[in-house]
Parts: C-alpha cells; sequence; structure tokens
C-alpha cells in the first residue's frame, strides 16, 4: 500500500502530489471495523455503569434544580448541524469521486468548505465571548476521570470523578476535529489559490511546489481522517447510552436526573 | 523542458484478437494493464515519448466486426475500427449525412485519415503539450496546470467550462456527431452501453483525467447515427494554422432543418474551445423559428461566445468562435458573403 504520490517535476524534482487513495480505503475500513468491533464489546462485555442509589441520593440533594436544564443553546445547536451538513457535503463531494461516483464536484466541494470555515469562525467566536470556553479542553485534571472509565469498560465497579458538560469522549473528539479541521480548512484555502473560485484572484505560483503538494498531502490525510471521525461520530450519536446527548443537540435540554448522572453539577453548574 | 522523443518503445505484450469477444475477454484479463489500440495515432506518440507504458496493447485491427459502414434504418452504424478515409467516402455518409463526411475529410493529412479510425478519433487524448510532455498535471494525475498559469502558451487551450485543466478536445468528427444526434456503443464486460454522443464525452469537472466515459476495460464498439437529421442543411468548418494537416483551433459543425427559410430546428456544436465539445443549446433554441438571415447568424454568434474566459494567449478564439457560428447559421455559400 502507497501512502503518498509522488511526480518529476517539469525542473526534474521528485515532488509530493498527493495522498494515496489506499488511505481513503483504509480509514473507511478502520471506522467500519472500530465500530464493529466496539459495538461487540458493549453487547458481550462485563462494562459497568454508575451506581442508580447515587444518583438517586444527588436528585434529593438538590430537589431545587429545574427539571430541564439547557446543554446547548440555539445558537450553538445551529452552528453544529451546519457544521455537519457542510461536513458531510465535504467528505460525499470529496470521495464519490474515488469511489467511481463522477460528477462536478469541485465547485460544491470548495463551496461547502467556505460554509466550514464561516461555521468555524463563528463558533471560535461564539465559544469565547459566549460560552465556557474552557468547559470542552483537555488537561491533566481529566486523568482520573479518563481512568475511572476506561476501568468501568473494563468492568470493574468503580465510582470516580464525573465530567463537567462535556464528558471525556466529546472533549478528545472534538480536539481530534480540531486538530483535522485546522489542518483541512487551512490547507483547503491554500488549494483554492488554484482553482478558479469568485472568492480571491487564482495564482498558481503562490507556492512552490513542494510546499503546494505537502498542502496536498496535508488536506488528503486530514479529508481521510474525517472519514473514520464521522464514522465514529454518527455511530456513538446513535449509540443507545449516549442517545441522551444527540437528543440535546436536537432540542437542547437534558432532564435533571440525566444531568445528575452524568455530570459533575460543581464543575458545570446549571444555571437554567 | 521538451519533451523527450525516443524511437524505441517500451516492452510491452501485443494481443491481436479477430473478434470482439476475444478483444473483450483480454480487456476484462487485463483490466487497468491493457491499452487498447485503434489505429495507434494517439497511442504511439504515447509509448514513443515514453510516457504511457502499458503491460499490455489490444490491437484492434484484426477485428473485422469493428470495421464497416451499414445501413440501418435511414441511419447508418460506423464501426469503430472504420477508417476515417472509408467514412470520408463512402456513398451513404455523403449522401445522408455530409457534415459527417465533410468533417471527417478534414481531419489531420490523407495519410493520416487512411490509418486513422472512427473510434480513435473520437477517443482520442487531450493534445495539451504540457500534457503530452509528461508534466504532472491535473489530467495526468498531479495538482496543477501548466497551462494556465501567468506565463503560460495557452493559445490552443479552451475558453469555456475550464476546471482546473483548460486542455480542448481535439477531435473533428466528435461535433459533427453531437450534431447528428449519434450515439456511441460501448461493450463494458457482458453489457452494451447506448450512449448519446454528448454524453459520451466528459469535462475535467467531472473526470480531470479522461475526455471520455470510456473506463479501462471499456471497447467502443461502433457509432451509430440516427436518419433523424439524414439529408438536412449542414455546415462544417474547421480554422486551423495549417492547412495541409493540423488539429482545429475551432471548429464548428452544424445541422439545420429548415421550412422556406425559417429555421424549425438546428444543432450547433463547437469544438477546440473546451475540453468535451460544446453544444450551444441556448442558441439552437435562440434560432428555432427564426428567419436563416443576417439579423439571426449575427445574434447567435453574440449568444454563443456568452460566458467565454479567455486565457493570455487565446483571446482569439472568442471573436473566431462568434464568426464560426455566424457562418453556421448563414450556412454553405453564405459565408463568403
Amino acid at each position: 500500500m502507497d501512502f503518498v504520490t509522488w511526480a518529476l517535476s517539469p525542473w526534474g524534482e521528485n515532488i509530493l502530489i498527493r495522498i494515496s487513495w489506499d488511505l481513503f480505503w483504509a480509514s473507511l475500513v478502520g471506522g467500519i471495523l472500530f465500530l464493529v468491533a466496539h459495538g461487540g464489546y458493549m453487547l458481550f462485555s462485563p462494562h459497568h455503569k454508575r451506581e442508580s442509589g447515587e444518583v438517586d441520593r444527588m436528585e434529593k440533594e438538590r430537589a431545587g434544580l429545574p427539571a430541564r436544564i439547557e446543554r446547548h443553546s440555539f445558537m450553538a445547536r445551529v452552528f453544529h448541524w451546519v457544521m455537519a451538513v457542510a461536513m458531510l457535503a465535504l467528505v460525499f463531494t470529496a470521495f464519490l469521486p474515488v469511489v467511481g461516483v463522477k460528477f462536478a464536484w469541485v465547485y460544491w466541494h470548495w463551496m461547502a468548505g467556505i460554509l466550514l470555515t464561516g461555521s468555524i469562525i463563528f463558533h471560535v467566536i461564539h465559544a469565547t465571548f459566549f460560552m465556557d470556553f474552557w468547559s470542552i479542553w483537555l488537561g491533566p485534571r481529566d486523568i482520573p476521570e479518563a481512568k475511572a472509565e476506561i476501568m468501568r469498560d473494563f468492568g470493574v465497579e468503580i465510582g470516580g470523578p464525573k465530567p463537567g458538560k462535556y464528558p471525556l469522549g466529546n472533549r478528545l473528539y472534538h480536539f481530534a476535529v480540531l486538530v483535522a479541521g485546522v489542518g483541512a480548512i487551512a490547507s483547503g484555502l491554500l488549494m483554492m489559490s488554484r482553482v478558479r473560485t469568485p472568492i480571491f484572484e487564482r495564482n498558481p505560483y503562490l507556492m512552490g511546489d513542494a510546499a503546494y503538494g505537502l498542502t496536498y498531502v496535508i488536506h488528503g490525510l486530514t479529508g481521510v481522517g474525517f472519514v473514520g471521525l464521522i464514522i465514529a461520530h454518527i455511530y456513538f450519536a446513535l449509540r443507545p447510552e449516549k442517545f441522551w446527548i444527540t437528543k440535546s443537540m436536537i432540542f437542547g435540554t437534558i432532564s435533571k436526573r440525566e444531568y445528575l448522572e452524568h455530570h459533575d453539577p460543581d464543575r458545570w453548574v446549571a444555571t437554567k | 523542458m521538451p519533451a523527450a522523443i525516443r524511437d524505441v518503445m517500451p516492452a510491452f505484450e501485443l494481443f491481436q484478437p479477430t473478434s470482439v469477444a476475444d478483444t473483450l475477454g483480454l480487456l476484462e484479463r487485463h483490466g487497468a494493464d491493457a491499452w487498447v489500440m485503434g489505429g495507434g495515432l494517439d497511442t504511439f506518440d504515447w509509448l514513443k515519448d515514453r510516457l504511457r507504458k502499458p503491460k499490455v496493447v489490444v490491437d484492434l485491427s484484426a477485428v473485422a466486426e469493428l470495421r464497416g459502414i451499414k445501413d440501418a434504418g435511414g441511419g447508418i452504424e460506423i464501426g469503430a475500427m472504420t477508417t476515417l478515409t472509408e467514412v470520408a467516402t463512402n456513398a451513404l455518409v455523403k449522401e445522408r449525412f455530409g457534415l459527417l463526411a465533410e468533417a471527417t475529410g478534414l481531419v489531420a493529412s490523407p495519410q493520416i485519415r487512411n490509418q486513422g479510425t472512427m473510434g480513435g478519433n473520437v477517443a482520442q487524448d487531450a493534445r495539451c503539450w504540457y500534457y503530452r510532455a509528461g508534466w504532472p498535471c491535473y489530467r495526468a494525475g498531479g495538482n496543477i496546470c501548466y497551462a494556465d498559469t501567468p506565463t503560460a502558451v495557452n493559445r490552443e487551450h479552451a475558453i469555456f467550462d475550464a476546471d482546473r485543466c483548460v486542455a480542448v478536445n481535439p477531435s473533428d468528427t466528435a461535433p459533427a456527431l453531437i450534431a447528428l444526434d449519434a450515439q456511441m456503443v460501448v461493450r463494458r464486460g457482458a453489457s452494451e452501453l447506448v450512449v448519446p454522443a454528448q454524453d459520451f464525452f466528459v469535462g475535467p469537472g467531472v473526470d480531470i483525467t479522461r475526455l471520455t466515459l470510456l473506463r479501462p476495460g471499456d471497447l467502443l464498439t461502433a457509432v451509430r447515427i440516427p436518419g433523424t437529421w439524414a439529408g438536412k442543411q449542414f455546415y462544417f468548418e474547421k480554422v486551423r494554422d495549417r492547412q495541409v494537416w493540423d488539429f482545429a483551433l475551432v471548429n464548428v459543425a452544424s445541422a439545420i432543418n429548415a421550412s422556406g427559410n425559417a429555421i424549425s430546428e438546428a444543432r450547433l456544436v463547437v469544438n477546440g474551445v473546451s475540453a468535451r465539445p460544446y453544444r450551444l443549446e441556448a442558441v439552437e433554441a435562440f434560432v428555432r423559428g427564426k428567419a436563416r438571415d443576417e439579423q439571426t447568424a449575427e445574434q447567435a454568434g453574440a449568444l454563443a461566445v456568452r460566458g467565454a474566459l479567455p486565457l493570455r494567449h487565446n483571446a482569439y478564439k472568442v471573436p473566431l468562435m462568434k464568426a464560426l457560428v455566424k457562418r453556421a447559421i448563414r450556412g454553405a455559400g453564405a459565408w463568403t458573403s
């Protein structure tokens, strides 16, 4: 299996062209194998949930909490679904031609890329000034939580700390999407200098061949990375034990019990 | 860097099947490793330049089924391996579809027409010299179009529908076939696809590495022309640098069904301006029902070039195409006026 494609430039230099499409298949198959393996493990393994008695006790202690607690504001949900549409459009327009479905994809691809870029800019501003910015980031304080999560997955009955607003899986996924997204957007914007768009003047010599080659490879790697990430995201969004999160991304709220069962009320203080 | 032309071709295994069934068997067995050769005029350029190194070459010259021109209920069927000379001089073609006879008769030179085939002419690859020099452009699987850069020599390139690549379709017969509503018969394994000529050609937006929908393993077996346009009024004109033999800078093919002086139906196709023959459907709709006169021709020419985006060195193609469309509407005999 090749990882990248090389070519000989007019000046006789070996230059990177793009990733090998074998990597797309690897990401697709890898994503599907992961969900089969995870699904099988969750079905047959002795993994543990937290004790329900603990949640009952907390519900009594915090009787003053409202019945429904807002987890995602309207604007946060709009951003999420706009980004989802843009991301799916980007992945489908990029890889359908690779699997043999031929259509004029470039126009739709860069349009979806612009939509994604716009939505990300909005998200950065919104998250910085109107949300709890640090609640989504990872840090050393998450190690005990990660350890407890892993132990529970391996069947050990253990309490351990609860997350704030976002479970550890959410924060890990956000970080992966952040890295891949920044790579895809930055490289995509540079690649747009070689296609005709009404947004800025085309300049195929903005960078040298080697730099463009690297840019195409980064775009390809982040693109195939997103194939696996999207498969994983859709899979977890549909899993029964995670479906309360998915519903909250549609309707915006979670129940008081879900709040107390899955979150540490001291790390994420529900305001309404 | 000039193309390194060599006289010795790379080694390959040569097959010379004698039937379509054997050919399809070979193509299925060797898949993307097989190169289908018609008259060899496009093929030998690639092989001698050592820019294509197929493991297997399937030479169709001995497949008798692929040769000849048949009457097909008012239309005709032309085998893919029929030579261009045979098409240009065939009485049936001349009688019914003078447009195709004329277009075929203007391909390259007599020697090339004796060797070149109908299938080869429509399925030939782009002639952009950056691409043919073996540079890693988009069409060759790379990530740049060398012909669409500020310093590029792009006099022969596209003024319409460029999508990263600006190469043009070099065929003279293709626009005539589209104007005649021809259908391409393609064998793909056990199935037979009959594709309208217009859909047989693809632009770079859809597939940047090919000019037609033919995939590895496909075999173009015939071109069918229905009787719809038989005996109508035709016009073909090709403008090229060297009159003795050259590819078209721009060519135009038209078929017009006229009632008196009024145009009741028209087909207009221009080649040499985009990666697929450029059918002027807006012009066809505009001229329908109009008188075939100077005013209609003038307006049709102006409409035809709407949306053209010339490169640094090919802006001349805009007035050239406009003039050719005007002449096509005026018709033969009137073009010098």
